[in-house]
């Protein structure tokens, strides 16, 4: 096979490992069901395979497409998945003490409670990281720890269950014969990129996240950046909150939003965004979460044996991994898909998923709840 | 001097980078036992070549023979084995370790899988002592200074091979650019170093960008030019302007012009008032007056204190004392944005930790102050930002010329011009620059001396710092004299200031 260049700009382009490796993993789903690909109407409504991922994935695309930018700053946020939880305890906790569940005005008001929660974490988090100058991975593992405990303490310990219609539309209804979780993450997504390619905030980040010193003498207000991406990571893992909490119509302060941190981490890696700051790409996010998603499904649909699961998920993860370091590539296919005409020196952006892939292997045998 | 084979001989070598190629068809070679100096502009290929022979590069074309045989050198360990050993500009060692670790880190000796500590300090202190150096290899790196780091940094990359065999013993030394940030008695330390290894046979590839010092140390050159060979020649067969002439291809400009026109110029109103202005371990308190269109230039020796003087005067530092005015308006100074919202600028010496953004284009570098200073929510419309950025890529002639170049790929001195972009494109009243000419070429230099003398022609102050007197005494109206973190003199430029004068000024250490 030899390689033209125009497949070699293909396989050069950021999104191709991603995308390649989610169009594997779907097709694998074809011999263990044969109607994989189909999508039916029922009631209005879409079902198949495609929509349940995107619709399970849902909540992981939106807390990592938060994770992304603290990422790209050079940071982490561990307490996403505590956040998830304040956020859903708060917000059905709320609903749950209305005369009328139902009422537009109380679920409204409930979902701007919990936000704010959200929101007030994020700040927190960014003021301990930026402010007081503490590593990220410390500052964000407070909220991780205690959020869980106030979200018990919010729910007194108890799963509470609320009765709201117009609450479930959120993660659980349709519109537009399509799940409503779809839109939501779709606006976010949109919200997103518009905020970081449309405005300057985007080149912002990745300076900051690419060279502090040099971004703090070039005038740029990095502590502020940096709180305004620990703000809107705890804003997407608020969101996401209510999404989970409103699919079960419950609040679980122990296991709502359980590890998905770490998901969301690995989501921001397979994405091609490097761990250790500067370049982002919220398209290659999206992909990885959906990577993730799909590898959940696959393990159901393929059958395999319930005890193995972690296993199977953690292979296939380091073979992802393996597949985006350009290193690895070229040990193994040669030259073909290989860095090819590498650009000169450390190319950081594209080793370093590579590097960091150790650390995130390591977290996926610990992810699956 | 001509030996009958040389230790390394690569033939043809061809390296292409996207767009751009880097070496085409150049030939090298290095006898034992010589000092061997690889000359040219930035961008000439000189980084190539040595990334290419020490492995960090993989090459496109040609061969790499050592002692007449042909290897192939896929990683910098490779290299090492092999027997060429590679000391950089940056010391690339860990500081919190002691020098006896540094020296033996990745090959201490063992002995049933632990580390013999005592051994290791014995052989190191032994390496240092056979090398004539006084170091204590106990103590920790962190508390010599860089120019011992560096000397440390040679005595771990050719004691390479010296323990349990493993490797053969360095044939090849190449030491990048190692003496840009050392002073004089420093240099000669180094030099006597590198003669002594040259005289137990070690074949030495050196690359400095001071000329003097190639001169004093060299036996052989190498000139390349655009990536192509251009000659190789005695050093006592071509003096330094038929090197330059080679170097850049075309005769260089006379420097000598700026100074006269500098004598003359006219400076106005005073712009930058800083009024016992200190930070306790930086700097004592000085009164620094800056005119506008002035340059002002800072001599003094390395760690005299002219880098924290200038990070003062940019609120790079918080000072602990005295006040600034610009324009005759109090600036708080307490972060680099008020200065910059007062119209100052500021080109650090440490181009890669506090200058650029290696990761980002060559065009989101150049527009980062700019857009830092109007913030995230109004970005520069996209016509304006690239009309601007082809204007400067031009106007500095950054090459190459693409700002979609990832700026970590730049040589040194088209790094430099996109940092001086950065700033020019704010149209600051005040351009600090911090040894802007330090690590790039002949040519580049040039450029940049003539850009500061047309700038303050315009009506912009500077503040410049360099380590070379001339430089300095060329292109300023007023110089700040330091000395011990003290602004010792200001002296006006004239016929009768000359390098000795600032040399008596500086050892003096008092106002004349």
């Amino acid at each position: 096979m030899t390689t033209t260049p125009r497949l070699r700009a293909l396989t050069q382009h950021h999104l191709f490992w991603p995308v390649a490796v989610l169009v594997v993993l779907l097709l694998i789903n074809v011999p263990f069901t044969p109607d994989f690909f189909s999508i039916k109407m029922t009631d209005g409504h879409l079902y198949g395979s495609l929509v349940s991922i995107v619709l399970f994935g849902s909540p992981l695309i939106l807390v990592a497409v938060g994770m992304t930018l603290v990422i790209a700053t050079g940071g982490i946020d561990l307490s996403v998945g505590a956040v998830v939880a304040i956020t859903g305890a708060l917000t059905c906790s709320y609903i749950s003490d209305q005369s009328d569940q139902g009422a537009l005005a109380g679920v409204f008001l409930a979902m701007g409670i919990g936000l704010v929660a959200a929101v007030v974490c994020g700040l927190w988090n960014g003021f301990l990281v930026a402010r007081m100058g503490i590593q990220p991975i410390i500052a964000t593992l407070i909220i991780m720890v205690a959020g869980r405990g106030v979200a018990q303490l919010i729910t007194d310990g108890q799963i509470i269950t609320i009765n709201s219609e117009p609450y479930k539309l959120i993660g659980g209804g349709y519109w537009l014969t399509l799940p409503f979780s779809i839109f939501v993450v779709a606006a976010v997504v949109a919200v997103t990129v518009a905020l970081t390619r449309k405005t300057a905030l985007g080149l912002l980040v990745e300076s900051v996240g690419g060279n502090a010193e040099a971004s703090r003498l070039v005038g740029i207000r990095s502590r502020r950046i940096k709180i305004m991406c620990y703000v809107f990571c705890a804003l997407c893992a608020g969101i996401a909150g209510l999404m989970i909490s409103s699919n079960t119509s419950a609040a679980d302060g122990n296991n709502a939003g359980l590890w998905i941190e770490l998901d969301a981490i690995l989501a921001v890696v397979i994405g091609g965004t490097s761990l250790l700051g500067g370049r982002f790409s919220i398209g290659g996010t999206v992909v990885g979460a959906l990577v993730i998603q799909t590898l959940t499904t696959t393990i159901y649909t393929i059958g395999v044996p319930t005890q193995t699961n972690l296993v199977f998920k953690a292979a296939v993860v380091i073979v992802v991994c393996l597949l985006q370091s350009p290193k690895f590539r070229a040990k193994v296919f040669g030259n073909k898909f290989g860095p090819g005409k590498r650009t000169k020196g450390g190319d950081t952006t594209s080793t370093a998923p590579a590097d960091a892939a150790p650390t995130t292997t390591a977290a996926p045998k610990m992810e699956v709840s | 001097m001509a030996e009958p084979r040389p230790v390394l001989e690569m033939t043809g070598i061809v390296k292409e980078f996207p767009g751009v190629r880097a070496l085409s068809g150049v030939d090298f070679r290095l006898f034992p036992g010589e000092i061997h100096a690889l000359m040219g502009e930035n961008g000439a290929g000189k980084s190539t070549l040595i990334k290419v022979l020490t492995g960090v590069y993989p090459l496109d074309g040609g061969t790499i023979a050592l002692d007449g045989q042909p290897v192939r050198i896929d990683s910098p360990f490779q290299a090492q084995q092999a027997g060429i050993s590679t000391v950089y500009q940056e010391v690339n060692l860990c500081p919190n370790l002691s020098v006896a670790e540094n020296i033996f880190i990745g090959r201490e000796p063992t002995r049933y899988g632990r580390i013999q500590w005592s051994r290791m300090r014995k052989e190191a202190a032994e390496l240092v002592d056979r090398l004539g150096l006084d170091i204590d290899v106990t103590a920790p790196l962190s508390s010599y200074p860089l120019a011992v780091q560096q000397l440390v940094a040679i005595v771990r990359s050719v004691g390479t091979g010296d323990s349990d065999g493993a490797g053969a013993g360095t044939k090849v030394l190449v030491l990048d650019e190692p003496t840009s940030s050392l002073d004089r008695d420093e240099v000669l330390e180094l030099f006597r170093l590198m003669r002594q290894l040259r005289d137990e046979g070690v074949a030495i590839l050196f690359v400095s960008h001071f000329l003097d010092q190639i001169y004093e140390i060299c036996d052989r050159m190498t000139v390349l030019r655009n990536g192509t060979l251009v000659g190789e020649h005695l050093v006592s067969e071509l003096d330094q302007v038929g090197l330059i002439h080679l170097m850049i291809g075309k005769e260089m400009d006379q420097l000598e012009g700026l100074h006269e026109q500098q004598l003359h110029a006219d400076v106005g109103e005073p712009l930058v008032k800083a009024d016992g202005l200190g930070r306790q371990g930086g700097i004592s308190p000085f009164d620094l007056e800056i005119k506008k269109g002035e340059v002002v230039g800072l001599a003094g020796l390395l760690g005299s204190g002219r880098t924290e003087l200038a990070r003062l005067l940019f609120g790079a530092d918080q000072p602990d004392s005295g006040k600034v005015s610009i324009d005759g308006k109090q600036v708080s100074m307490s972060a680099p944005n008020d200065a910059i919202a007062a119209g100052v600028a500021f080109c650090s010496e440490n181009r890669k930790t506090e200058g650029l953004v290696p990761d980002l284009t060559v065009r989101e570098n150049i527009i980062l102050a700019l857009q830092a200073s109007r913030g995230w929510t109004r970005p520069i419309p996209v016509a304006q930002r690239d009309e601007l950025v082809a204007k400067y890529i031009k106007a500095l002639d950054i090459r190459p010329a693409n700002p979609e170049a990832r700026v970590g790929q730049l040589s040194g001195g088209n790094q430099q011009k996109v940092l001086l972009a950065r700033w020019l494109i704010t149209q600051p009243k005040l351009l600090i620059l911090d040894e802007p000419t330090r690590g790039i070429d002949v040519g580049a230099k040039a450029e940049i001396q003539k850009l500061v003398v047309s700038l303050s022609e315009e009506g912009m102050s500077v503040l410049y710092i360099a380590a070379e007197l001339e430089e300095v005494l060329r292109l300023s109206h007023t110089i700040g004299v330091l000395r011990d973190r003290k602004l010792v003199a200001q002296l006006a430029n004239g016929p009768e200031i000359t390098p000795t004068r600032i040399l008596e000024t500086i050892a003096s250490g008092e106002h004349q």
